[in-house]
């Protein structure tokens, strides 16, 4: 695939080629972790009963006023200025349409004077995508198409849950910076990181806390001006994110090598079939007549909330992974899985503690994943690192002590010597590989002759007949010595 | 074009009756078109003035961040609501079918 790369070239019935450029944008819609609506006080919550959590203002009944609340103005400031966001003064506007699960009519949303615009998110590979803004706005209902096998278009009713009208989103809209399915999917793993580490949001996709949409289009590479884009929606995984930009980008190469032309709409994303199938064009899209939400009144944080904003944010995923990077002597893209565990602070304290960087790093990524290691004491972590580069332990070894250190604590050395880990002294290590040689002159003839493949039968059974003990790079170095090369 | 000339079209007259969903006879059509036009001549009016230098007004109220706790309140009772609609089904709201997609 000439995903990672952005690009794909093209081969024309004249035989010259064009080199394609995927563009992609992505727009993000994320609920936010507060207790209630975005401007009531019914309850924000996923799973209840049907419309459990519903009052006058989220079904958009006559005379009733909405509140902003004042959590989900601070969580959207915390993503904002985690973003490296503007957050400016803003303004809602209402966004006007007809559909039963947006009982008023209308979607107060934020239109031309957003709260949060042009920050950027660094993704693990170093790669910055611009973000052009970050709004609140209330979700709506949730509809359950009855009868067509549930296919909107063919449904004989649907039925309404307001449990989430009102709910608070951001909406997180990127620049069009990202240029592969690949990259897209390590935006809104990055995005969702963020989420995480702000306390905005949970991001769930599984969950639609987090939904996102692409803008998808592609241009001969080195061309600066935009191709015409088709929007895809109904993404419910990375997996799907990535699949739905290969298939669409592939679609539109093939339009215009075929001298056709891209027609600007909105798809839907098939799972089954992967493709993405026509929704609607440009010309039947939405009219939504914004204007000012007179019921609300500007928003205005001044500069103390937004400091103590400021102030209250941790350490965001890309400086946890300049800074194990830089401690560890790895580049950021190294590490990120590390960072994304939440072991980086693991690594730091047993660094501090003596341990050493790469066999830290390795443990870390291999053999923590989904350990508690909370409770893991990094002065452990380290002293068994250190026995290992010191030659005391295989890393077969190392593994079970890391396991027995994780589960029940103590000291590393101890717990070799339990398990008779004991350091295999060299001489022990040459009488073991001579019998295993002594045992097997056929094999060992055609390891003489050169025949590397055998390397891998010695190696193991020498771990065999030591229980692991032995540390395989010193077998492979014995065998060469052996056969005199 | 409409009756009050130029500043609303027949056409814009039944597009936007169209985004609300009112279905308008012919004479509506041309009442509702001289009416709007009329309404924007007055709007018209403010145009005269002279603005340069006066910041826009986003609201008639000399207020900003009103803002509430993050405080769950007690709701409607869903027998009660759900006796207010027309039709339901599993506590929900039943609606005639969606034709189009949402945005």
């Amino acid at each position: 695939m000439t995903a990672t790369q952005g690009t794909a070239t093209e081969r024309t019935g004249a035989g010259s080629t064009t080199e394609w450029e995927t563009v992609v944008g992505l727009e993000v819609h994320c609920e936010l972790a507060t207790a209630t609506k975005l401007f009531c006080g019914c309850r924000n919550a996923f799973g209840d009963e049907p419309n459990t959590n519903v009052c006058p203002v989220c079904l958009g009944l006559p005379g009733s006023l909405p509140v902003l609340n004042r959590q989900a103005v601070e969580l959207a400031m915390r993503l904002g200025e985690a973003l490296g966001c503007t957050v400016r003064p803003s303004l809602f506007h209402r966004k006007n349409y007809f559909y039963p699960d947006m009982p008023k009519d209308y979607q107060i949303s934020q239109y031309d004077q957003p709260i949060n615009v042009d920050g950027f998110l660094e993704l693990p590979d170093g790669s910055r995508v611009g973000i052009e803004r970050a709004h609140l706005e209330e979700d709506t209902g949730k509809s359950t198409h009855v009868g067509g096998g549930g296919r909107i278009h063919e449904a004989d009713h649907s039925l309404v849950d307001y449990n989430r009208s009102g709910v608070p989103l951001v909406e997180i809209v990127s620049r069009p910076d990202v240029r592969s399915g690949e990259q897209a999917r390590a935006y809104v793993n990055e995005l969702r990181a963020v989420l995480l580490a702000t306390g905005a949001s949970d991001a769930r996709m599984e969950e639609g806390s987090m939904r996102v949409d692409a803008n998808v289009s592609v241009r001969p590479a080195g061309s600066a001006t935009l191709g015409t884009r088709c929007e895809v929606k109904n993404l419910n995984s990375t997996r799907s994110l990535g699949r739905a930009i290969e298939y669409e980008a592939r679609r539109q190469i093939d339009l215009l090598t075929a001298g056709e032309r891209v027609v600007q709409q909105t798809r839907h994303w098939d799972e089954a079939d992967g493709r993405t199938h026509v929704l609607r064009s440009k010309e039947e899209a939405f009219d939504y007549r914004y204007f000012p939400e007179p019921d609300l009144v500007p928003l205005v944080p001044d500069d103390a909330w937004r400091e103590s904003v400021r102030q209250s944010l941790p350490v965001l995923p890309a400086e946890r992974r300049r800074r194990l990077a830089t401690a560890t002597g790895a580049v950021p893209g190294e590490v990120a899985v590390v960072v994304e565990r939440g072991l980086d602070e693991l690594v730091l304290a047993a660094l501090d503690a003596g341990g050493e960087a790469q066999r830290l790093l390795v443990h870390a990524e291999h053999d923590l994943a989904g350990e508690p290691a909370d409770a893991l004491d990094p002065a452990a972590l380290a002293a068994l690192t250190r026995m290992e580069v010191a030659g005391q332990l295989t890393a077969t070894q190392a593994k079970a002590v890391l396991a027995e250190l994780v589960a029940s604590g103590g000291d590393p050395a101890e717990i070799a010597r339990a398990k008779g880990f004991e350091a295999m002294g060299d001489d022990a290590l040459a009488a073991a590989v001579d019998e295993i040689i002594a045992a097997n002159p056929d094999a060992w003839g055609r390891y003489q002759g050169g025949d590397a493949k055998v390397t891998g039968f010695f190696v193991g059974q020498v771990m065999k007949a030591t229980r692991g003990r032995a540390d395989g790079k010193a077998v492979t170095r014995l065998l060469r010595e052996r056969a005199g090369a | 074009m409409g009756a009050m000339g130029g500043r609303i079209s027949r056409d814009d007259v039944a597009y936007v009756a169209g985004l609300a969903r009112l279905e308008l006879s012919e004479d509506e059509l041309e009442l509702f078109t001289g009416q709007l036009a009329a309404v924007l001549d007055h709007a018209a009016d403010v145009e005269a003035l002279d603005t340069e230098g006066v910041v826009p007004t986003a609201h008639p109220l000399p207020l900003v961040n009103v803002l509430r706790d993050d405080v769950v309140r007690p709701g409607l009772d869903r027998d009660e609501i759900l006796g207010a609609a027309p039709a339901v089904e599993e506590q929900r709201f039943r609606v005639p079918p969606v034709l189009g997609e949402l945005p």
